[in-house]
């Protein structure tokens, strides 16, 4: 004859239940979370690596003056000489990297020069700014003044 | 050997050499591989950022640079770094009119401003607190400080759940509908491990933005931070924000 | 910009937390609610309500069922949620929240419905064949007990449960009230106060959702009101939202005085963009016409009849404004810039992933599986008295 069950099986039971669900979370758990986690803080450690695999756009100053360096002297001792390459030429990471053939187009004087040195309400007194229609008119702003030297002497 | 011959030779050497380190150059550049960049440790950097108000033109070169360099949607809502301009009628510091038309994309439209009113550009961007609250609120451990003082989201992990976009006080971040997770500022983190600027700074023409690296005793900011009197954005929140600002008014929301 | 108001920062345009992150307090705090009103019975003895304490338990569970849906939607990675359980957070209230949740719904829930069943349960295994056989079997862990001796141990494990239960209940929904009470970055839900209006309007909700229930089942059985048990969960309701009440009112008058930084930019809002669901929708419509309505049947003397359509009426305008309040919280909270400077508008679609649509169809399903859920386990005889009064 069997065995009479013991009152409190059932609560066993459910127990049980509750148990082997424990266990299984931790087992996925363990396959689940990377390998990399948590080293350095309460993240994926891969993480900084994907950040920093990001392809660039810009190549920075250094990696242009390296082959132009005399547009570099040129500009030193000009009003734009904190004025970096890429903010007038635009990104230019191609170039630098040898695809020779993805030379920078020259810059539009009248939109490019404009964009800075127009006159609006906010720029700081002592920043070069004009009206430009009075002061040039319809012409170009290359008509007088030199990129990178652009101070008239 | 003749010398043409010997010429010849030396220009095809030049030339073999010149293109295969050119290709390896445009791999490294191209997939910034880490491992290539093997004498950047984390823990001697604590990267931030200086700000000069006195010195930002509003020209909106770093809007643009940085939606290029880290292929931003051009689209509204969607900026790692913007500019505002502040209007500020004498010591009304509690109404200033801020505009920031298209985040500054295009720069700023001419104003008529009275003699009485004082107006000025403030560049924002993520501030990279130390005690960030926006890491603070994330569930799964997708947003985080590195180890030299940049916030980054992982996007392998982000759930979007945009609990981040709501504890930032600042506004900086913003879902990316490609991906649906969240984005923002990473201060370039691809660039500055490698010795370069963040593209924002790289293209400022006055240089009022300029990256600057807290734990390298050589950085000019230890200096300046002596000699200026800067601020952070909502001081009163405590986040340890990163981005310090000079000439910051009152009046900045 | 379409929709904007003055100056927000660039990336405010578009609110973060839809009409689903609206619904998603207003279920839990009813499965809050519900809970509390069982437990009103099984742990405070208010007799009265006896015939209730299934009814709430099952309406608990459908509403917690349906409670994570419409989170799922909202995420732009929902098959990485998962991610919550293998890394959380521990200074993250969401990612706590999701243990609670579990806890909530294994433990205190599950089981103390198991426990309060198991002899219905067991009894149908026995009398049932087939796949429905099968069914009871799993149900009942194949467990065949029901001695006296077993469900006297049942009556007292769930008499424990529920004791749990409250404090869990508490936890449950003011977890919900923290995650938004402990965002600093945002003035108008940054509140010690948070997690404890949103416990005494989720109690509100809770027992005015059961309440109707109970009418509602009770006129598709035919059966009588039981109009005692009617009476007091009434008075219960008219309790919670006198309480609930004062710490709102508590909230706006000391955000009034103390007018801090952001207050002009949140009053602005509230008299403009706000001023239907929260002056209208949530203070007159869904507080203070329920609060006169429970309140003038205390003080006359009045027919079941009419105390009846009262009641129904209290129910209903309360759910109404215990949503609104869930709406000015979640909604409300984004409609302004951190810059104090500006308004955005929130553009609610209609079919799209987190729209109208899907927000009826989620708040309709909790009664759909609570149907089901009262056929399979029909709530309308308590548990046998075996054991309640602990005497063999």
């Amino acid at each position: 004859m069997a065995r009479r069950p013991r009152h409190y099986d059932h609560v066993l039971r459910v127990a049980a239940v509750f148990g082997v669900g424990f266990v299984s979370f931790l087992i996925v758990r363990a396959l689940l979370v990377p390998s990399d986690f948590g080293v350095y803080g309460f993240f994926r450690a891969g993480a900084l690596d994907d950040a920093r695999a990001r392809p660039m756009s810009y190549a920075g100053e250094p990696a242009c003056v390296d082959c132009h360096n005399t547009v570099a002297d040129e500009r030193r001792p000009s009003k734009h000489a904190q004025v970096r390459c890429e903010a007038c030429h635009g990104p230019l990471v191609k170039h630098t990297a040898g695809e020779m053939d993805t030379l920078p187009k020259t810059p539009d004087s009248r939109r490019l020069c404009v964009t800075c040195h127009t006159k609006i309400a906010g720029r700081p007194a002592w920043f070069p700014q004009v009206v430009v229609a009075d002061h040039a008119g319809d012409a170009e702003c290359t008509a007088c003044h030199k990129p990178h030297s652009p101070k008239i002497q | 050997m003749n010398a043409d011959r010997r010429s010849f030779l030396a220009e095809a050497g030049k030339f073999i050499a010149l293109t295969g380190a050119a290709s390896i150059a445009w791999d490294f550049v191209v997939q910034g591989a880490p491992e290539q960049a093997p004498n950047y440790n984390l823990h001697d950097h604590w990267w931030g950022m200086l700000i000069d108000i006195d010195k930002c033109i509003g020209c909106g070169n770093c809007v643009r640079a940085c939606k290029t360099e880290n292929d931003v949607l051009n689209e509204p809502g969607a900026f790692r770094t913007w500019v505002e301009r502040y209007q500020v009628r004498g010591d009304d510091f509690e109404h200033p009119i801020v505009d920031s038309p298209n985040g500054g994309y295009d720069g700023f439209p001419p104003i008529e401003v009275g003699d009485d009113v004082k107006v000025f550009f403030v560049p924002k961007l993520c501030n990279h607190c130390a005690h960030s609250p926006c890491v603070q609120v994330c569930p799964v451990g997708a947003t985080f400080e590195s180890p030299d003082g940049v916030v980054l989201v992982d996007k392998s992990r982000c759930l979007g759940c945009r609990y981040c976009v709501q504890a930032c006080p600042y506004g900086c971040r913003y879902i990316d509908p490609r991906t649906h997770t969240v984005d923002k500022c990473t201060l370039c983190y691809h660039r500055i491990t490698k010795g370069l600027t963040t593209a924002c700074c790289e293209v400022c023409p006055t240089g009022a933005r300029q990256l600057v690296d807290l734990r390298n005793p050589n950085d000019p900011v230890h200096e300046y931070l002596r000699t200026h009197k800067v601020q952070v954005l909502k001081p009163q929140m405590a986040t340890g924000a990163k981005v310090y600002y000079n000439a910051l008014d009152g009046s900045v929301r | 910009m379409p929709g904007v108001q003055g100056f927000i920062y660039p990336n405010e345009i578009d609110l973060q937390w839809s009409v689903l992150i609206v619904l998603y307090p207003f279920l839990t705090g009813l499965v809050a609610g519900a809970f509390i009103l069982a437990s009103l019975e099984r742990v405070f003895n208010v007799r009265a309500v006896r015939p209730t304490y299934r009814l709430a338990l099952l309406t608990a569970l459908a509403f917690l069922i349906v409670a994570p849906l419409p989170l799922q939607m909202h995420l732009g990675h929902p098959e990485r949620s998962f991610e919550m359980y293998l890394t959380p957070h521990r200074s993250s209230a969401m990612a706590m929240f999701g243990f609670v949740y579990l806890w909530y719904l294994m433990v205190v829930l599950l089981l103390e419905i198991w426990f309060d069943y198991r002899r219905e349960l067991v009894l149908a295994w026995r009398g049932s064949t087939g796949f429905k056989r099968w069914c009871y079997g799993v149900l009942t862990l194949w467990s065949d007990d029901i001695s006296p001796e077993a469900l006297r141990l049942d009556n007292r494990l769930g008499y424990l449960l529920t004791i749990i239960g409250i404090p869990s209940a508490f936890l449950l929904h003011g977890y919900v009230g923290f995650i938004f009470g402990s965002v600093k970055a945002n003035p108008w839900w940054s509140s010690p106060l948070m997690p404890v209006v949103f416990i005494f309007s989720a109690m509100v909700s809770g027992i005015a959702i059961v309440m109707l229930l109970y009418a509602g089942f009770s006129r598709l059985r035919k059966v009588a009101v039981d109009m005692a048990c009617l009476d007091t969960i009434a008075q219960y309701l008219l309790y919670a939202f006198i309480i609930d009440f004062s710490l709102e009112m508590l909230d706006l008058i000391h955000r009034i005085y103390e007018a801090d930084e952001s207050f002009r930019a949140l009053d602005f809002m509230v008299k403009t963009r706000l001023f239907t669901s929260q002056i209208v929708l949530q203070i007159f419509v869904g507080t203070l016409l329920p609060i006169a309505l429970l309140g003038w049947v205390q003080v006359k003397r009045l027919q079941d009849r009419t105390r009846r359509l009262l009641y129904m009426a209290s129910g209903l305008l309360t759910l109404v404004g215990i949503f609104a309040m869930r709406w000015n919280v979640v909604i409300g909270g984004q409609l302004f810039s951190k810059s104090f400077l500006g308004y955005t508008s929130y553009k609610m679609g209609f079919a799209g992933r987190e729209g109208l649509l899907p927000a009826i169809l989620i708040t309709i399903l909790p009664f759909v599986i609570l149907a089901v859920l009262v056929r399979v386990l029909p709530p309308w005889d308590h548990a046998p008295e075996i054991g309640v009064d602990a005497k063999a």
